[in-house]
């Protein structure tokens, strides 16, 4: 079993690990790293639940390769809080954005690329941003009333910077 | 699932990647963005025994103008080329078309030129690519060959990409002004994977087609072009009525297959309306 060296920073930290080049960066996170806030929801990519960012853009976990993140930075749901909790995390829980919670941390960073790439989106931008993303749950009506609530709030929040 | 094991090249120039194919022998295999390959491996229906992960050759990536043609490097991801200005203002079907793979965090992976080698048949971009007659240039121990669209998809998942080669970048021609396009899919609400698609480039004039371009996705092993309905609408008057009569005969000649999702004849009934509603979009109707 040959294995590669590779230096990855997740939530800040940087990591060195030698992996075996199969290994998924979800299975990296989880069971070489510890970081278990990262859940594995499907068998064919199609779920979201296992959404991270890589250099910043969403990416699900499970469809790349640990050994192609090496000299890249990730993010976590358990890189999002900063002290406090993220607006998204904020809003998710003010708007009930979540029941059972299984695809909420993948939700959450897609939500997060979303409000990157489009601070101000329509609700119809918004399910669209989400669409790599299943929820079994909620129908999805709270998660979408979520992201217009933390869109409101990081636009104060850049404003009032 | 975990996938089998397999060994690892991460070479940062087409010659390194092409050399490294040739020594892995015949089970080595080129890593794009990993967006089909990636769930091939854990479903454990490819087992490859090297990975030649192209991510790290630079040359691959980008968009660059060539005159009558932009040049789109393999590498370029989908959100690469959705976003690029060079292509929403040169190459807008296929702007539109690559907008609507997937979904955001697969379109910051995957890559036009694995969505082409690949050789999907539900895959969005090979029909867009016959479309415009596009260009790919392919790499191998010879040096580099051009092949057209309309030869590169040879059979399901198959393309004159051959085991030891790269799909080094694609040219696609500016169309110039005049056309307009459009790309309509039908597809079930979990995955935006084409039931059937239509990709349709329209040049009017004075009030009439002049020419169409009408691309099919999933209307068989490979992309195919429509050319009853092509045939039928050069030189029509640009109205709905000319429209869904030609696009009658969109399904003309295809034998589409079958699956849990859409039986064959229920396939031959979307392309002929997703047709009629494409071209007429694209002709500003
Ligand atoms: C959940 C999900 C939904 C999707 N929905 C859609 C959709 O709606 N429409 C759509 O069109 N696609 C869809 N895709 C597929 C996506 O577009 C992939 O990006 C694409 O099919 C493959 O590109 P890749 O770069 O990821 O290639 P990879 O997965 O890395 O490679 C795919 C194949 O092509 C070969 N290959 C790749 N690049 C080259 C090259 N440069 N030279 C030679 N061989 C090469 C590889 O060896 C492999 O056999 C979806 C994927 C997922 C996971
Ligand atoms: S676990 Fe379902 S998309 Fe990754
Ligand atoms: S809250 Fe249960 S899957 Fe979304």
């Amino acid at each position: 079993m040959s294995t590669v060296p590779i230096s990855v920073t997740v939530d800040g930290q940087r990591y060195e690990s030698d992996v075996e080049p199969r290994q998924l960066l979800v299975h990296h996170l989880r069971d070489g790293l510890g970081r278990v806030g990262t859940p594995i929801g499907c068998d064919t990519s199609n779920c979201g639940a296992c959404t991270v960012l890589l250099d910043g853009k969403s990416v699900k976990s499970c469809a790349v390769l640990a050994v192609q993140t090496d000299g890249r930075s990730v993010t976590t749901v358990q890189g999002l809080a900063n002290g406090t909790w993220h607006p998204v995390q904020q809003a998710f829980h003010a708007e009930h954005g979540l029941q059972c919670g299984y695809c909420t941390p993948g939700m959450m960073l897609a939500a997060v690329d979303l409000l990157t790439e489009n601070p101000n989106p329509t609700e119809a931008e918004i399910r669209d941003g989400l669409e790599g993303n299943l929820c079994r749950c909620t129908g999805y009506q709270n998660i979408v009333k979520a992201v217009q609530a933390a869109a409101v709030a990081m636009q104060a929040e850049g404003a009032a910077r | 699932m975990i996938p089998a094991s397999f060994d690892y090249a991460r070479p940062d120039s087409v010659e390194t990647a092409l050399a490294a194919l040739a020594a892995g022998g015949e089970d080595a295999k080129v890593l794009a963005g990993g967006q089909s390959l990636v769930p091939l491996l854990r479903l454990r229906l490819a087992y490859p025994s090297v990975l030649v992960d192209l991510g790290g050759v630079s040359e691959l990536r980008g968009v660059r103008d060539d005159g009558d043609a932009l040049v789109i490097g393999a590498m370029t991801t989908h959100y690469e080329v959705m976003t690029n200005a060079l292509v929403r203002e040169h190459a807008g079907l296929l702007a539109e078309a690559t907008g609507t793979v997937a979904d955001p965090a697969v379109r910051h992976r995957g890559t036009f030129g694995g969505s082409l080698a690949h050789g999907d048949p539900a895959g969005d971009l090979p029909a867009v690519a016959l479309a415009y007659g596009a260009q790919m240039v392919i790499a191998g121990s010879g040096g580099r060959r051009t092949v057209e669209a309309a030869d590169f998809f040879v059979d399901y998942l198959q393309t004159a990409v051959g085991p030891d080669e790269v799909l080094v970048e694609v040219r696609v021609p500016k169309l110039g002004a005049g056309w307009g396009h459009h790309y309509e899919k039908f597809h079930r609400t979990a995955q935006a994977w084409a039931l059937v698609g239509v990709a349709a480039l329209v040049r009017r004039s004075n009030g009439s087609i002049a020419e169409a371009r009408v691309g099919l996705t999933n209307m068989g092993t490979t992309p195919l072009r429509a050319s009853a309905a092509e045939a039928a609408l050069a030189g029509v008057d640009a109205s709905a009525a000319a429209v869904a009569s030609a696009a009658d005969h969109a399904a003309d000649g295809t034998s589409p297959s079958s699956d849990l999702h859409a039986q064959s004849d229920y396939r031959e009934h979307l392309a002929r309306v997703l047709t009629r509603r494409a071209v007429a979009s694209a002709a500003g109707l």
